[in-house]
């Protein structure tokens, strides 16, 4: 059992991780928080499905097109959606819910209400510590790894990057400092959509794809953000693991009430905000902006 | 200018010298979805028949038949299903309904249709409480009659039945004196009283061993560590009482690990045609209880109807394609009693033993299907390489063996 725990606890953790790690960025940064986030990461699911089922393409071109696809769309919104009402946090807020519901009727209407299931683009299962764990898994797993590792990156390495975190630990100053701040939140949106979307494409496979697909892992991250600290992306890291952590251990030790493991990580969260507002690794608030 | 008025008065009320023309029958169901699809499609395909074939006789003329469909989407918002039907029956003016769903949707459609005192042929929810209504208080839900599915206290014998049959087979085919059974079931009203059944008094009967009850959520995406207990307590068939998605999840991993146990119940995903692909094709073995299968010939009309639905709207049946049997039913009380009034028509509905295309109907005191051999039982399908075939009742003509992984 500790094994299946192990294995079951890291794929889970890996793909929070990738859309916890797009969330705390965008909200780091530009201070959106965006409801619409795993909406774009049912959408890339679904542009998926579309590419490998309907027009046959094979899984590794069909997932890069649908990631680039889901980016641009991602960057098309934030212009003509979000950034016009970018000084009205609760407009934003509101903007990105109709973008989410949007996104979701529009996948109603086009596919219908029915689940979809996705062939895994490796088929059969290894055994690990006695642990039957299918080839697809690893491939989330290795997936994750490899854009946060690209995350990481970008974000320490390169003069894009510096501007991000420039950004994200004040923006009136990096302001004065002469980065242009809007493109820095166009290219994190830009970013973020992408982690959202290379996470639809690795996860589809291993789940149900239907309409409200969005709504679950929406809860969960939010949860995680908040555990972690809001504006901290080691925190979302940090947190990602901890309820992925929290949701293995629920399911394999009470068998008779997995369908708890989503309460139990909301549970979790609460307790840290009663005794840590500000998250685990997040600032405690500062009022300015 | 006066002849002119005269003129035009008479031109407008001359229709309604004619009387009625058509006989309007509401499909009430969740449009976006397979469900309400089904029961538009079943609708839609007795009334092309019917009405090519010259319409419905009604005393001494004849009358077609026009459809009014109404989405209730009744899956997400109940007020939204009744104010379809509050919709259909004010506004198109309905003179019968066929359809619904979701149980406790229905259950308040059936309010709103009985206060309008129309016919109601329910082709989709399966609580008992539908029929109560009808035994406890008759003069009011007289209207209400179910076509499809068996009440739920008679889907409990159509599963008892069905699995002492598989149990037989297990106990043969694997030299086993007690096969181990794992209950896998949603966590959902439904199944409480399911699983307390199947533990207390249908397994014991059997003589099965019951290793241990796992209840993910019905929108499950992942219950690999389900079947990873499942897998170490060396059960060696899994009960399921799934009716979300879980069902298509449950397949999938099955499959995908190569489990050795087989699992058969209750698998609403697994009654409909996506399911293979849904389940990427590893759903092999995967049972459960229904109401068409491939090639199975529940009664004369099944084949025929079965093979017409799939030319015409490239898919098999599902239950909820019980409204091409509704709509025929009422075509044969309309033109028994020669006349279309609820009042006279209902006394002859419930006199009828109807030749549907899944089953023979023949209406109990609580308007409900009569469950029983040579009536309606339901079926038992198995996915075989891609096929849903039916096992049980071994009786029926196409039946096929059940297989073990």
């Amino acid at each position: 059992m500790i094994a299946d725990i192990f294995v079951t606890g890291l794929v889970n953790s890996g793909v929070y991780a990738l859309l916890a790690l797009g969330f705390a960025l965008v909200f780091g940064v530009a201070r959106i928080v965006n409801v619409a986030h795993t909406a774009l990461y049912m959408l890339a699911a679904y542009l998926f499905y579309w590419l490998l089922v309907k027009l046959e393409l094979n899984a590794f071109l069909a997932g890069i097109l649908a990631v680039a696809g889901i980016v641009a769309l991602a960057l098309v919104c934030y212009r003509l959606v979000i950034e016009p009402v970018r000084a009205h946090d609760s407009a934003v807020l509101i903007a990105t819910i109709a973008l989410a519901l949007i996104f979701q009727e529009l996948m109603l209407l086009s596919f219908g209400g029915s689940f979809l299931g996705i062939p895994s683009a490796v088929q059969g299962v290894m055994h690990v510590f006695g642990v039957t764990v299918p080839y697809q898994r690893l491939v989330i797993l290795f997936v994750a790894a490899l854009a946060l590792a690209a995350t990481w990156y970008v974000l320490h390495h390169t003069r894009i990057g510096l501007a991000v975190r420039a950004t994200a630990n004040g923006m009136e100053i990096a302001e004065l400092m002469g980065i242009n701040v809007r493109r820095t939140a166009m290219t994190v949106a830009g970013l973020s959509a992408g982690l959202a979307a290379v996470a639809g494409v690795a996860v589809a496979p291993v789940t149900v794809v239907s309409p409200l697909m969005w709504l679950a892992p929406l809860v969960t991250i939010l949860a995680i953000v908040v555990l972690g600290g809001l504006g901290s992306i080691r925190g979302a890291i940090l947190g990602a693991f901890i309820i992925g952590y929290v949701e293995a251990i629920t399911v394999f030790a009470l068998p008779q009430g997995s369908y708890l493991k989503g309460a139990v990580a909301l549970t979790i969260m609460v307790a840290v905000l009663l005794i840590r507002p500000e998250g685990l690794l997040g600032v405690a608030f500062e009022d300015e902006r | 200018m006066l002849r002119i008025l005269i003129f035009i008065l008479a031109a407008v009320l001359a229709p309604t010298a004619f009387g009625q023309v058509t006989i309007k029958i509401g499909v009430v169901g969740p449009m976006a979805f397979t469900i309400g699809k089904h029961h538009r499609a079943g609708a839609e395909m007795a009334r092309d028949e019917i009405n090519a074939a010259g319409g419905i006789h009604v005393g001494g003329r004849r009358m077609q038949i026009e459809l009014v469909v109404a989405d209730t989407n009744e899956l997400q918002s109940i007020p939204d299903a009744t104010n379809a039907v509050e919709r259909v029956i004010t506004r198109d003016r309905v003179d019968f309904l066929v359809g619904g769903f979701r149980s406790d949707s229905v259950l308040a459609m059936q309010e709103v249709a009985m206060d309008g005192k129309k016919i109601f042929i329910g082709a989709g929810a399966s609580t008992d409480k539908l029929g109560q209504n009808v035994e406890e208080k008759y003069e009011r839900y007289k209207y209400w009659f179910r076509i499809t599915p068996s009440k739920n206290s008679d889907l409990g014998r159509q599963l008892a039945e069905s699995f002492t049959m598989v149990a037989g087979q297990i106990r043969k085919d694997l030299k086993k004196e007690i096969p181990k059974v794992a209950i896998l079931a949603e966590k959902a009203a439904w199944t409480e009283g399911l699983i307390a059944a199947a533990q207390g008094r249908l397994l014991p009967a059997l003589k099965m061993a019951v290793v241990g009850v796992w209840q993910p959520s019905d929108r499950a995406t992942d219950v690999t560590a389900e079947l990873a207990a499942i897998e170490r307590a060396n059960a060696d068939i899994v009960f399921t009482l799934l009716s979300g998605p879980v069902g298509i999840t449950v397949g999938r991993q099955m499959g995908e690990r190569n489990m050795k146990a087989v699992a058969f119940g209750i698998n609403v995903e697994a009654q409909k045609d996506e399911f293979w692909k849904a389940a990427a094709g590893k759903a092999n073995f995967v049972a459960t209880l229904d109401t068409y299968g491939e090639g199975g010939e529940m009664t004369p009309r099944t084949l025929p109807f079965v093979k017409a639905f799939r030319t015409r709207f490239k898919e098999t049946p599902t239950y909820n394609a019980g409204t091409y049997d509704a709509v025929y039913l009422l075509k044969e009380a309309i033109e028994k009693a020669g006349t279309i009034d609820a009042e006279r028509l209902v006394p002859t509905i419930e006199k009828l033993s109807f030749i549907g295309t899944s089953a023979v109907i023949e209406f109990d005191k609580r308007h409900d299907p009569v469950w029983g051999l040579g009536k309606l039982t339901g079926v038992a399908v198995q996915w075989q390489d891609g096929q849903k075939v039916v096992f049980w009742p071994p009786q029926v003509k196409g039946a096929r063996p059940f297989k073990l992984p």
